[in-house]
């Protein structure tokens, strides 16, 4: 046994030691936004690792093997924060036995602890169901926390690789100049949105609503990850049909079928968004991100005529 | 004279908006020309988005909720506070044969390898704290109560967060590393029982006091090897041999991903560990003999998952199996005089669990084992004679989970480890309060 272990150990000792210096910093990017953001400020001087894709329900994703070989070697782990990953992030961090991106490190970025956090509860119990405690992490679907995590993201790069420092910070310069205009572009588009009644599937979207003045009326799940049951959206349509809402949200990794069944009960459009970089065709990177949440809302708003509130 | 007129037009607006009075009723009433007519429906638009704008503050102060945001420095001491977790459990049991005959033959096994007793029972309990010590270490305790009333430490570690070279320390009492199934807390599995193969080889579970080093490679596909030295009083070993380092081990293990929706781990592992005079117990707990040797285990595990695109939630499916060989070379002692015997040992099982529903689950599950002993105490009709039978048993399950937090699960089994068939019923139930643990692949 220990024949065939030694082999393995010293050719594995050699050709870490015969790799090149990595020239690069390593960005273990948990969900795709954050990739995309590291990208956008890192450019070539860092090589991103995205954990998870759009398709993916941000709340459960498993360890796998493949994260645990990426964290071990990362110089920075980006992270949403706020409990999303807490049925994975800690594993991998402990499995992984990385010094760099442990909690409290420059290495370990929690973005959500950089913007103010909507739905904060005051009283948490499991009968509510998976209630985020630390409030709601859903942080990038407003891109003024993009914003304010990318000047996060600049600093701490700086701090971990000084040596391109002024690199990092003349990138974010540059992309908070053209995310600036975007966002002054995507809330004059989106002005017609204001005052929207929509019914979501999670509770995904606060921070959204906050920003394009969306009202939500409410939610598939009856609570927090509980799947919605047929009571509840006999509930919730005759709310929808009440309170004239005008379409029902859900994002590109979650199931369509409870949010078109509701909608077409309501003779209201159902909207898939892409909530993350990557979860539609179009949201490819993250200004397409929002160019196409808020192009799909529109068009739903216009296919909805009919009701007098948007006759203009 | 106009502004006038505009602020009575918007008095009698809010009123009519106040008291809910229809609109329209004001503006038609009012007897003014056209521009005036013009200026109030400017005013009723003014209005409605003044009342957007109020319903629109009025979801997001629903949504902030009415705490403020706890400082992140807060001043309580209960942040500090360890994770815990309790595990309720509890079963329902029917087997066709009595579980005080159980036996396996050709195999001498420990005190937990037989079948639980008939009828409702109380499972352990077990409670868990966990948390990190400091910036270097995290720590964990986990303490199985029995429903007759005793305390038993399962499991009491620390752990480096953190070391040079990707090295990872574990040291106090702990589930060995060895295999795929063992490091898991049985309130993990998707099965009643732990795997034959288990029972026969690992009394269910290997665990004792001990050190474990693991070095994860710098690579980019998973690769990790480990090494444990154990006290060796726990089965396969006993009686802490070598001044208390009866038992060490070494496994290696890697995995990787196709796409986003498969990812696999695969591993061998090697157990060397000393016996004196461990006990072999028959169905009824009761000491049988005693064997005194080396014992030598193999093991190779392979876990296969899908969750289409990584989305386990409403569908997913595992597949799981783990390989045994050993050689055992000692004496047996007890009813008879002390004898030598040489034994050879195969096991293995394979399962499959499909997620076919977000609540819903069934998994199947093969175990089997084969024994090749020799020796003077190889005694017909005796403990070690296999009686030319293949022990097998074949368990079909079916769970139901409410959320990650509940389970209930009717387990049906055929159990042909004796030679005489034994149809099992099991009735299960998990409950999980407290702290939500990630889970390990
Ligand atoms: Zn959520």
């Amino acid at each position: 046994m220990k024949k065939m272990f030694l082999p393995a150990f010293l050719a594995l000792f050699v050709s870490l030691i015969s790799q090149p210096a990595a020239a690069t910093l390593r960005i273990f990017a948990c969900e795709p936004e954050w990739g995309a953001l590291a990208k956008e400020i890192g450019g070539d001087q860092v090589s991103v690792y995205t954990a998870t894709q759009a398709g993916q329900d941000p709340h459960h994703v498993q360890a796998r093997p493949s994260m645990i070989a990426r964290m071990r070697r990362a110089d920075m782990v980006i992270a949403t924060g706020a409990q999303l990953e807490i049925g994975w992030l800690p594993v991998l961090i402990r499995q992984a036995a990385n010094a760099r991106v442990q909690r409290g490190q420059p290495g370990y970025l929690a973005a959500s602890d950089y913007v103010q956090k909507l739905g904060v509860p005051a009283r948490v119990d499991r009968a509510m169901g998976d209630v985020h405690a630390a409030g709601n992490p859903h942080i990038q679907t407003d891109p003024r926390n993009i914003a304010r995590v990318a000047a996060v993201l600049a600093k701490r790069l700086g701090q971990i690789d000084p040596a391109h420092a002024a690199f990092y910070q003349s990138r974010y310069q540059e992309f908070s100049r053209r995310w600036q205009d975007a966002i002054a572009r995507w809330e004059k588009e989106a002005a017609p949105l204001k005052g929207t009644r929509i019914v979501v599937y999670h509770k995904g979207w606060n921070y959204l609503n906050r920003w394009l003045g969306l009202i939500q009326v409410g939610a598939l799940e009856p609570v927090p990850g509980v799947p919605p049951s047929t009571s509840h959206l006999a509930q919730l349509l005759s709310k929808v049909k009440q309170q004239q809402v005008a379409m029902v949200i859900y994002a590109a990794y979650q199931n369509p079928r409870p949010s078109e069944w509701l909608a077409q009960r309501a003779g209201i459009p159902a909207v898939k968004l892409p909530f993350s970089v990557g979860g539609t065709d179009s949201a490819g990177d993250l200004f397409a991100l929002y160019d196409d949440t808020i192009h799909r809302l529109l068009k739903a708003v216009g296919k909805s005529a009919g009701s007098p509130d948007r006759e203009e | 004279m106009m502004s006038f007129r505009s602020t009575l037009a918007r008095a009698a607006l809010l009123l009519c908006a106040g008291s809910g009075f229809p609109l329209l009723l004001s503006a038609e009433s009012s007897d003014s020309p056209d521009e005036e007519r013009h200026h109030i429906q400017e005013e009723l638009k003014r209005m409605q988005q003044r009342l957007l704008e109020m319903e629109q503050r009025l979801s997001e102060q629903q949504a902030v909720a009415a705490t403020p945001a706890a400082p992140a420095g807060s001043a309580s001491p209960n942040v500090f506070n360890p994770q815990i977790s309790v595990i309720l459990g509890g079963k329902y049991q029917h087997f066709s044969r009595s579980p005080g005959h159980f036996a396996v033959p050709g195999f001498l096994l420990g005190e937990a390898a037989g079948l639980d007793e008939r009828g409702l029972a109380l499972g352990e309990s077990e409670l868990n704290f966990s948390a990190n010590v400091d910036n270097l270490f995290y720590g964990s305790l986990t303490v199985s109560l029995s429903p007759e009333g005793g305390a038993e430490v399962e499991e009491a570690y620390f752990q480096s967060l953190h070391m040079p070279f990707g090295l990872t320390l574990k040291a106090g009492r702990f589930f060995s590393g060895i295999g795929y199934l063992n490091q898991f807390h049985t309130h993990h599995d998707d099965f009643v029982d732990r795997p034959l193969p288990y029972r026969a080889f690992l009394d269910s579970q290997y665990g004792d006091e001990g050190v474990q080093i693991r070095w994860l490679a710098p690579t980019d596909t998973f690769l990790e090897f480990g090494a444990e030295v154990m006290r060796g009083d726990a089965f396969p070993s006993a009686g802490s041999a070598h001044q208390g380092a009866g038992a060490w081990d070494l496994s290696a293990h890697t995995g990787g991903d196709v796409g986003f929706s498969n990812s696999w781990k695969a591993g061998i592992s090697w157990l060397h560990s000393t016996a004196r005079q461990r006990d072999a117990f028959d169905g009824q707990g009761e000491p049988v003999g005693s064997y005194s040797g080396e014992s030598q285990l193999w093991l190779a595990d392979f876990v296969w998952k899908w969750a289409p695109n990584g989305n386990p939630v409403n569908r997913n499916f595992r597949f799981q199996s783990e390989l045994f060989y050993r050689t055992e070379k000692g004496v047996l002692a007890g009813t008879a005089p002390a004898a030598s015997y040489d034994g050879r040992h195969w096991g293995w099982y394979a399962e499959g669990v499909y997620r076919f529903h977000p609540r819903w689950k069934v998994g199947f599950r093969y175990s089997e084992l084969r024994a090749d002993n020799s020796g003077p105490a190889v005694v017909s009709g005796a403990i070690l004679d296999d009686q030319g039978h293949i022990p097998r048993r074949a368990s079909l399950v079916l769970g139901f989970s409410n959320s990650e937090f509940s389970r209930i699960r009717i387990q049906l089994a055929q159990d042909d480890s004796r030679r005489k068939r034994d149809y099992q019923f099991s009735m299960q139930y998990l409950m999980l309060l407290g702290a939500h643990g990630a889970h390990q692949f």
